[in-house]
């Protein structure tokens, strides 16, 4: 029987599994709404902005594993995504983008919303197609979810003509793909295993560095058992939070710009770095050449571009990090390495500063992160924006669910947070899901607001409303003499927006108030929104300048430069 | 770190943008590309590409791994260290009067380059050879004075048994 090429596009989503697509529709993409409704089992959230769709399937992906889509039209919809998908490609998201294009025979006349989509996107997605024949589509479809979600995953695009979505063709639709130039390596070679347990067994000094490879591949068993086997320190990357319990006595925290003390000063001290599923990113390695400089480095990664990219490795081992653990675990037998972590726990009580929050009258943005803690017991999943929120976030809440922390690393997306969200409780939609805003942040995509009323998702947001672009601002007194050149904020009324999206809202403006707020939150149906009116000028410590070795750890303000 | 110019071979797939996407990768991971040349392979729907490309050996290696995983690609190789042929084709049009043709003529033989067209005030030179023989012929044309001249760019392949080609030849 031959199926329209829209309907060929269902179907093979069928195929694999599908159910829940982000969009927003338009005029090249009109076949393919107009198929849509034939297909119940196919959920279309209608989002309010493109970018909105991205960022909900990114988290969607992130927070099920599985491959989040998202559908827009040609031109304006599809150039709104752009963001969204440099944001899946820096952080690994498995996601298919379907875009609607102008009819072939217009394609490159410069037609009413046109771009050229796949041009535009080379760069920041794994591949991408134009289906120039619809014979092709069922088999791009395969490919696309199978490269999507293979390998490194990262997202795919499919451009699709209008007309093409109208042609008919017989609906096959491959078991198998057939991508020669396309073979991930999944086992560590073996020969690389043996050396890296040689050197596992021979360091005095190792931490591991677990990134977000540990919670792409959902090896929390497999690193909990290595860690603990050979009792080595577990420190992680911004996205490896979460992928290692925090209440585990090896656990040291995050790394980094942002990142604790005792986790910077035991990299720098180290004799083995092993790096798992992290791919030294400059805001977790600092300088360079300052970078555990008394270690090796044993590096597992699937991809094999990562390895030696940024920093000289000892051990490559290019493999699915759960796959290669499993094979590791296998080699290794309990060894104890007392002393050592005797010393980070003596930096830990020294360098108390990351965790502890100083007293205050007024409230701290810390201070409602741990509330926020408290009031879940950790039993929740959390979505961050970008700025000194995330990094609030990051710090003071404890995360012991695996994969728990939701948030935007490699690209640094502000507006990540409430699309996101929503998007992370539709995937999972019996969780509680916190939204953790920046009042800059949250106004880049605050129209989300609106599909989240439509689909009465029941997203708990807390605003850390301080008044400035905060984590710029940072920079600004630290760097910049306290010239706050345009990073005050005027905000709007958060309340009355809320109101006006029909959202049950609530400013908290006093210490005492902050508990019960997050108790109402959490206890009321649906969504619902929290204002914090925090210290404006807090800071997030510790932190290392820009450009300084990680162990260059500033504690407290500096007083003013020059 | 010293850096140097490096031969990378690429098998890819005849696919709409694949020359794109390598230029692309190139350009985003701050390349220089001295030469690109593209043309059919031995196997149906694949081409060759032998780029050129200044780097160090770390840089170089670093790129090649990102090549590799552009879909399309199907090998690549960095070839510098290998014994390879490799051979550049120019088409050099020299002014050329009755007096100085002769002498023309006698450099075009000694570089075993041909005379492909002739025309009142000019002649039309061909030659294949290394950068370094083009470079010389050139230079020994150039007083007669060069009217225009086109170069394709450096192909290459490795001497002997060594190939660099798909390895599971069947689909
Ligand atoms: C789209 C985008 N534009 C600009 C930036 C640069 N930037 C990083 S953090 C930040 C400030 C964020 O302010 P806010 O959301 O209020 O959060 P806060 O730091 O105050 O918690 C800015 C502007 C960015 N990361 N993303």
């Amino acid at each position: 029987m031959k199926l329209t090429g829209a309907q060929i596009l269902c179907e093979s989503l069928l195929k694999e599994g599908v159910d829940v697509v982000f969009g927003y529709p338009g005029g090249q993409v009109l076949p393919l709404y107009h198929t849509l409704t034939q297909y119940p089992q196919l959920r279309h959230i209608l989002v309010r902005h493109e970018q909105g769709a991205v960022h909900a399937a990114d988290a969607y992906a992130r927070v099920t594993g599985r491959v989040g889509v998202c559908f827009a039209t040609s031109g304006p919809g599809a150039t709104n995504l752009i963001t969204g998908l440099a944001n899946a490609y820096m952080d690994s998201i498995p996601m298919v983008a379907v875009t609607g294009q102008v009819p072939r025979a217009m394609i490159g006349r410069d037609a009413f919303q046109e771009s050229d989509i796949t041009g535009i996107t080379i760069p920041i997605t794994k591949h991408n197609y134009l289906v120039m024949d619809v014979a092709d589509l069922a088999k791009t479809v395969k490919e696309a979810f199978y490269i999507a979600s293979t390998g490194r995953p990262g997202p795919v695009l499919i451009d699709l003509p209008r007309d093409i979505q109208q042609e008919c063709a017989e609906f096959h639709f491959p078991a198998r793909v057939n991508l020669p130039g396309y073979k991930p390596t999944l086992g560590g070679n073996p020969l690389q295993i043996k050396k890296a347990v040689k050197l596992l067994g021979e360091a005095k000094k190792p931490v591991i560095i677990a990134g977000h490879g540990v919670r792409i591949s959902r090896a929390y068993k497999e690193l909990k058992f290595l860690a603990e086997t050979l009792q080595i320190p577990v420190l992680t990357t911004l996205l490896g939070i979460s992928g290692f319990p925090e209440s585990n006595p090896l656990s040291f925290g995050m790394i980094g710009m942002h990142g604790l003390a005792p986790a910077n000063m035991a990299i720098t001290n180290s004799d083995l770095v092993v790096a798992i599923g992290m791919r030294f990113d400059d805001r977790a390695t600092g300088k360079i050449s300052s970078f555990a400089p008394h270690a090796k480095v044993i590096h597992i990664d699937i991809d094999p571009a990562e390895i030696g990219k940024n920093v000289a490795v000892d051990v490559p081992i290019v493999g699915d990090v759960k796959t290669v653990l499993v094979e590791l675990n296998k080699e290794i037998g309990p060894v104890r390495h007392d002393e050592w972590l005797t010393q980070l726990s003596d930096w830990k009580k020294q360098y108390p500063s990351g965790i502890d929050i100083r007293e205050s009258e007024t409230i701290l943005p810390q201070y409602v992160i741990r509330k926020i803690w408290e009031a879940t017991k950790g039993n929740a999943t959390v979505v961050t924006g970008v700025g000194q929120h995330q990094m609030f976030a990051a710090l003071h809440y404890y995360y012991d669910k695996p994969n728990s922390y939701i948030t935007s690393g490699g690209l640094g997306t502000m507006g990540f947070e409430l699309p996101a969200a929503f998007g992370a409780q539709v995937g999972l939609p019996d969780e509680t899901i916190w939204c953790i805003a920046g009042d800059g942040s949250i106004q880049m995509t605050i129209q989300e607001l609106g599909t989240i009323r439509q689909e009465n998702s029941p997203v708990k947001i807390a605003i850390l409303n301080n008044g400035f672009l905060g984590m710029v601002r940072q920079w600004q007194e630290l760097f910049y003499q306290h010239n706050y050149s345009s990073t005050p904020l005027w905000c709007p009324d958060f309340i009355k927006i809320a109101e006006a999206y029909g959202i049950p809202a609530q400013n908290v403006t006093r210490k005492e108030d902050v508990g019960a707020a997050i108790k109402k939150a959490m206890e009321t149906e649906g969504p619902y929104i929290l204002n914090f009116v925090v210290e404006p000028e807090e800071n997030v410590y510790p932190m290392v300048p820009p450009g300084a070795g990680i162990d260059q750890i500033l504690h407290e303000p500096l007083k003013e430069a020059c | 770190m010293a850096s140097n110019k490096h031969t990378i071979v690429a098998l890819v797939a005849d696919r709409p943008g694949v020359l794109n996407r390598m230029a692309s990768l190139f350009r985003r991971r701050g390349f220089n590309i001295d030469s690109i040349a593209v043309g059919h392979s031995e196997t149906p729907h694949l081409s060759r590409m032998t780029i050129v490309a200044e780097g160090s050996d770390s840089q170089v290696e670093q790129i090649r791994k990102q090549v590799e995983k552009i879909i399309d690609v199907i090998r690549v190789q960095d070839i510098s260290g290998l014994d390879i042929v490799s051979r550049e084709l120019a088409l050099i049009k020299v002014k050329a009067s009755a007096e100085t043709r002769s002498e023309i003529m006698q450099i075009v033989d000694i570089f075993r380059a041909k005379i492909v067209d002739v025309s009142t005030d000019s002649v039309m030179v061909e030659a294949t050879g290394d950068e370094e023989k083009l470079s010389s012929l050139y230079n020994l044309l150039k007083p007669f004075g060069i009217k225009e001249m086109t170069r394709t760019g450096r192909i290459a392949m490795a001497r002997g048994g060594q190939v660099a080609r798909r390895e599971e030849a069947a689909e």
